[in-house]
């Protein structure tokens, strides 16, 4: 017997898991939401809180190892694509019931697809499958499988269903039936979401006990970041997900063993000069901002290195393009940030016949080089940059005016009036896929911030990123799709349409009485593997 | 109670001569970056530390109080004068005259200024020099802040209206005009005094959350309202308590500013 105990800990400890003991109750983890959920309904999410909720509630065929970026069979046992990327066949595991008791099956599936697919419903979820007009094609050959036919092939078709809760078409209680580790037991608005474990959840750990070990998870709605660090202090919330700079050194004080800065997230800081045809900026800047060397030039003058070190309190990485080192297959690792070197950006721009009269950059045309740069207002650590970027350019005599914006007004003057000269923000990156920033690289997309909507492409290598993010999103060979991004992120190095400055890290709070938390730059990046979670009491000292 | 005064008006001395002087005074240039130094606590190079960006927050003190103590000022005075102006005339002529005059300030007050702010920051052009951004900052607060001080100043004016000397400079055939300018206004000193003094910490906290809409300093100036924006972390504060020094200073100087009133003023 205590041989099979002593194998049993080896298990364990090759899965680099605890578990709580046998008698032990797995606890109430608390963290906040830091806005009221939207929704409920899985299939509608299309914000941060109710995707926490689905996240934690809803049961998916497919789910992106949040670790390990791989992906993994959950309510599927297999799947597999066929017809060039435009049909998906699963397997399902046999077996599960939803929260309320109701068996789930293959129906269940169709269901699902059917109602996600509806333009009617206008799910946001539905509309990432939809690569093409027309309908889908779904069939049920057995109660175990399920295939999925789309009008058109949809790159990394196996990938979005990681967002796809599985939803149930013959219960009573409709969305809140799940299939996840936890359910919606209870919601007061502007106060807290309580979930309460499932207990028909299917996932076993390496004892053979039910997940998950938490016996409720309480998600406090709570806007305020000082009371969310306040409240972390005193132990009444055990985890802070995507946390400041400033709060993680001052926690890292007086709690080192409770901050984790886990590497660069996907998440960058960016900025771009307006390069759209009639905006109304005088044509002498616009010649500039049309300009690569210019460009380049900007970027070679702006130290990313201080910015980390000194807005970020060396919790970021200076960012070398759209693909941040986190997102382990895309980026190209063959590209390097641009270093910091006015010497070289004054160089740059003298072969654009600029020239420095003093202190003071002058143009071919004696104009002096002076444009303004706009930010949101009230956010510090930009604020922050666009001061630190004001001074780098001053040293090669370029005058910056930094105005900060509320944001309606910033997105007025970006995406309406144009009225803008540099525009500096950040770009939150949810997936891995380079399909998912089609919509930015793509010259007749809206979202082409620096010059969108183009009935045709403005330059040759807006030309070359549009063939090349076609080519990549028509082939299902992942190395293809891959070297095709790549060139993607090579022109946009060597032409600086979007000037990426920093990466920021991905840095998240834990107590350390919470067991088998594991961090990761992938959203959700602390409670990612939420079955594995509970809470035992801290040995004295043991903070 | 003299020698409160004495010093009141010793340190409101001692501090316009510092912001006047700033250039000589100042350790260092207030935009220059220590990248080096950030968040350095005092020492004899920073005397009051540095900042997140490591600009020593002595010289940008003394930056941002030329700043505050002379534009704030000159926007109360604005203010002030705007409110004299209308609720001095309203008082006094009284009537119809008043309650319009009355109704236009309470509209004025009524009226969405967050509002009326964003639109005219969405109509100002972004390449204005940090000088100019200053200078609009403090006309709108100026001309955005009288009316709350008009309807008191029109309280005052109706009052001294049917008051004993000037029905007597009435009936010597003084005309209205001199008998506003000669009697009513002087008598309304101490009301328009003590608007003036209570305006100038107003308009310095207000300058702080325009920064927030865009319409405050712009970047590299310091003003105390950017300088006070970075107590907001509390977090940092407690870290860093040095970075308090421009809340005690706008404490001390408004403080100073009541010491050195005249007490009928305060009374008033």
């Amino acid at each position: 017997m205590r041989r099979v105990n002593f194998a049993i800990l080896n298990v364990a400890a090759l899965l680099g898991a605890t578990f709580p003991a046998r008698s032990q109750s797995g606890g109430e983890l608390c963290f906040v939401l830091r806005s009221e959920p939207k929704t409920f309904n899985p299939m509608l999410v299309d914000d941060e809180s109710s995707e926490t909720i689905r996240y934690l509630t809803g049961g998916v065929l497919i789910r992106v190892n949040r670790k390990t970026q791989a992906l993994e069979p959950e309510l599927a046992v297999s799947w597999k694509i066929s017809e060039g990327g435009k049909k998906i066949t699963f397997r399902l595991r046999d077996g599960l019931s939803f929260s309320d008791g109701t068996p789930f099956n293959a129906e269940d599936v169709a269901f699902t697809m059917r109602t996600l697919m509806d333009p009617n419903l206008h799910s946001p979820t539905g509309d990432s499958f939809r690569a093409s007009e027309g309908s889908i094609h779904v069939e049920v050959p057995s109660p175990r499988d399920v295939s999925v036919e789309f009008p058109a092939p949809v790159a990394a078709l196996e990938r979005l269903f990681d967002q796809v809760a599985i939803v149930s078409s013959h219960s009573p209680k409709k969305e809140a039936a799940v299939l996840g580790p936890f359910s919606v037991a209870d919601y007061k608005s502007g106060s807290y979401v309580l979930l309460k474990r499932n207990p028909f959840y299917w996932k076993k750990d390496a004892l053979g006990r039910s997940l998950p070990y938490l016996d409720s998870i309480r998600l406090d709605i709570q806007q305020n970041r000082d009371l969310e660090l306040l409240r972390f202090r005193r132990g009444e919330i055990q985890l802070i997900n995507s946390l400041d700079a400033s709060y993680f050194e001052t926690l890292a004080k007086e709690a080192p063993a409770a901050v984790r800065d886990v590497g660069p997230s996907l998440d960058s800081e960016q900025m771009w000069f307006n390069q759209f045809a009639t905006a109304p900026v005088p044509d002498y800047k616009k010649e500039w901002f049309h300009s690569a060397n210019f460009r380049v030039a900007i970027s070679e003058a702006i130290s990313r290195e201080d910015l980390c070190r000194v807005v970020f309190s060396g919790h970021a990485r200076p960012a070398v393009g759209p693909v941040s080192p986190a997102n382990l297959f895309w980026f190209n690792s063959s590209l390097q940030p641009h270093a910091h070197n006015p010497q070289d950006a004054l160089h740059r721009l003298q072969q654009d016949g600029f020239r420095l009269d003093g202190h003071v950059l002058r143009d071919a045309g004696g104009h002096p080089v002076e444009f303004s740069l706009i930010t949101n207002s009230g956010n510090k650590s930009r604020e922050q940059m666009a001061t630190m970027i004001q001074q780098d350019l001053e040293q090669i005599g370029i005058r910056l005016n930094v105005v900060t914006l509320d944001f309606p007004s910033l997105i007025e003057r970006i995406s309406r009036s144009f009225d803008y000269e540099l525009c500096l923000l950040g770009l939150v990156n949810v997936d891995l896929d380079p399909n998912a920033q089609m919509s930015v690289w793509l010259s007749s997309s809206s979202n082409h911030q620096w010059n969108p909507e183009q009935k045709a492409p403005a330059t040759p290598w807006e030309a070359e990123i549009d063939s090349l993010m076609k080519s990549q999103a028509s082939t299902t060979d992942q190395n293809r799709r891959k070297r095709y991004f790549d060139q993607v992120q090579q022109v946009v190095w060597e032409q600086q349409p979007f000037i990426y400055l920093v990466n920021k890290n991905a840095l998240a709070a834990v107590s350390p009485s919470l067991k088998n938390a594991v961090p990761v730059v992938l959203r959700p990046q602390t409670y990612w593997n939420a079955e594995d979670l509970y809470l035992a009491p801290v040995r004295p000292g043991g903070h | 109670m003299k020698m409160i005064r004495k010093i009141a008006t010793g340190f409101l001395g001692v501090m316009f001569l510092a912001a006047v002087f700033a250039e000589i005074v100042a350790p260092a240039p207030y935009a220059k970056q220590f990248r080096e130094w950030p968040n350095a606590p005092p020492s004899r190079m920073h005397l009051l530390g540095t900042d997140e960006l490591g600009r020593d927050l002595f010289s940008r003190l003394l930056y941002g109080s030329r700043v505050s103590l002379l534009l704030a000022p000159a926007a109360a005075l604005l203010a002030t004068i705007m409110a004299a102006s209308v609720g001095g005339a309203a008082g006094y002529i009284g009537g119809w005259v008043e309650r319009i005059v009355m109704t236009c300030t309470d509209l004025a007050m009524s009226l969405p200024w967050l509002f009326l702010l964003l639109t005219v920051r969405a109509i100002l052009p972004l390449n204005v020099a940090p000088f100019s951004s200053l200078l609009i900052t403090f006309m709108l607060l100026g001309l955005l802040g009288w009316a709350a001080s008009a309807r008191v100043v029109c309280a005052g004016a109706r009052s001294l209206r049917c008051s004993d000397f000037v029905l007597q400079a009435r009936a010597c055939g003084s005309t209205p005009y001199r008998v506003l300018v000669r009697h009513v206004l002087p008598n309304l000193r101490p009301v328009l005094f003590a608007q003036f003094l209570t305006s100038i910490p107003v308009f310095i906290l207000t300058e702080a959350n325009l920064g927030l809409l865009g319409l405050g300093v712009s970047e590299p100036l310091p003003s105390w309202g950017s300088l006070l924006r970075g107590l907001e972390n509390w977090s940092s504060v407690q870290a860093n308590p040095w970075r308090l020094a421009p809340l005690v200073l706008l404490v001390l100087v408004v403080s100073g500013f009541q010491f050195i009133l005249p007490r009928e003023g305060l009374a008033e």
